[in-house]
């Protein structure tokens, strides 16, 4: 009977760890320092970041739907209108079932910024902010840093040009970069904790020129590395959302500080 | 075959298990009295001038301007609060009555009780229907999010964020709001007439 026990517990472990692949871990990032497409101040892109945790995946709708078990007030049909639109989660089958077009290995996307960021305070955890997820997205597979190459931004700018139509592919389809995170390009666009700090007036909005985001009330501001296209877009694509926005191709991650080095 | 079966079975038992071993924690309840899209459905609570904890939702049963706004911002700031109390100057003396004005620090590191209490004597506003608040520093993204404000900290200490006033009826919803400094905007001044009716 002993035996038993133990047998089921060593097979419990093995398809318990065997979960574990599956799901998206939190790694570790180094940080340090790097030019930004937005200057933190006028003239001033050279960004410092800290060292931070970040999850290796966008949230799948696999996590997502754990997460919505457990807090039925973040369900479909539950979640208040002023946290989400009459879009959010729309594309699984029901409230508490996915779909053949949102399969669980799929990142979760038509969820707002207050779902993401209850979802990642319920890991203890936060969104990354806007610094953090450039950081990590100036990455290629072999480097920290590959943003001067030019073949790789068109490679990264190729996504964009495809239309919203197709299927969303699992996450990690694509090989992890220098970090060892996955994702970070060609698969969703990503909300991040301070999407609300893109300051655009609104006379510029009007005209809609990326190029005419304004930060600080001293005006509109230069951005740098313009040849950057697709991480402008995301800019461009963050500064028109509101917080309670969702929309068909933009998911999340989540983040914590600090972090042990390993 | 029969054996994955088997594991797989096992695996989701002990999902749940785990699962169930977390405690859920609830960041926003969902009061049934409230209609959906009121602000008051984001519980946080905030700080007054006084060191009074409230929720969001203290004035709630009465329509309320709200703005956010730093007790060390040099110029805008200063402005916003001339601009709210020169909107409420073009109001007959009952309407004002019925009138509350919520300012919200985005800045509460450094808006002590203290420092909110100054700024709010120098503008000598009514305490009766103002007060200036601070929330924990990781709620002020949900209140800007709620209020569509934008912000940002500079290097500097300093935060640039848009100057946005808010008009909330009795329940809290949005009703109206102006981008305007420096003078009553008067399509949002007949907003607020009306929402005192």
């Amino acid at each position: 009977m002993r035996n038993l026990i133990y047998a089921i517990a060593f097979v419990a472990v093995l398809a318990w760890s065997a979960q574990l692949a599956q799901a998206s871990e939190f790694v570790h990032i180094s940080g340090g320092e790097f030019r930004s497409v937005i200057p933190e101040a006028e003239g001033d892109n050279l960004i410092a970041v800290d060292d931070f945790l970040v999850q290796d995946t966008p949230v799948t709708n696999a996590e997502f739907l754990r997460f919505v078990l457990h807090r039925p007030e973040w369900q479909r049909g539950s979640a208040v209108s002023l946290f989400v639109d009459d879009q959010y989660l729309a594309t699984w089958a029901g409230p508490i079932s996915l779909a053949p077009e949102s399969g669980p290995q799929q990142p979760v996307t038509q969820v707002s910024w207050f779902a993401a960021n209850a979802y990642c305070e319920s890991k203890n955890a936060r969104l990354p902010s806007w610094y953090e997820w450039e950081y990590l997205a100036a990455a290629n597979g072999d480097m920290a840093d590959a943003r001067h190459l030019a073949e790789w931004r068109q490679d990264i700018l190729s996504w964009y040009s495809q239309t919203g139509g197709d299927q969303i592919a699992d996450v990690r389809s694509e090989p992890a970069n220098y970090y060892q995170v996955f994702d970070t390009h060609k698969l969703v666009w990503e909300w991040v904790d301070d999407f609300n700090a893109f300051l655009v007036s609104g006379d510029n909005r009007e005209q809609g020129g990326a190029d005419q985001l304004q930060f600080c009330g001293a005006g509109a501001i230069s951005m740098e590395e313009k040849e950057n296209y697709a991480i402008l877009m995301r800019v461009a694509m963050l500064s028109s959302l509101e917080a309670r926005y969702t929309t068909r191709n933009l998911g999340f991650r989540c983040a914590r500080q600090g972090g042990v080095r390993q | 075959m029969k054996n994955r079966t088997w594991i797989s079975g096992l695996a989701s038992i002990i999902t749940l298990s785990t699962l169930l071993l977390v405690a859920p924690v609830t960041l926003s309840a969902n009061d049934n009295s409230l209609p959906p899209q009121s602000v008051y459905n984001l519980q946080v609570a905030v700080e007054d001038q006084l060191g009074e904890i409230t929720g969001l939702d203290r004035y709630k049963g009465q329509p309320v301007l709200v703005t956010m706004f730093y007790t060390s911002c040099p110029h805008v700031c200063p402005m916003l609060i001339s601009t709210i109390k020169l909107t409420e100057s073009k109001l007959s003396v009952e309407e004002r009555a019925r009138l509350r004005v919520l300012t919200i620090s985005i800045d509460p590191e450094r808006d002590t009780p203290e420092n909110l209490h100054q700024v709010f004597q120098r503008h000598s506003v009514d305490s009766g229907r103002w007060s200036m608040v601070r929330p924990k520093p990781g709620d002020v993204r949900k209140i800007a999010g709620v209020l569509g404000i934008k912000y940002k900290q500079l290097p500097d200490g300093e935060f640039s964020h848009t100057t946005r006033i808010i008009l909330l009826d009795r329940d809290g919803i949005q009703v109206a709001s102006t981008d305007q400094l420096g003078r009553p905007d008067a399509v949002f001044l007949e907003a607020i007439r009306t929402s005192l009716q």
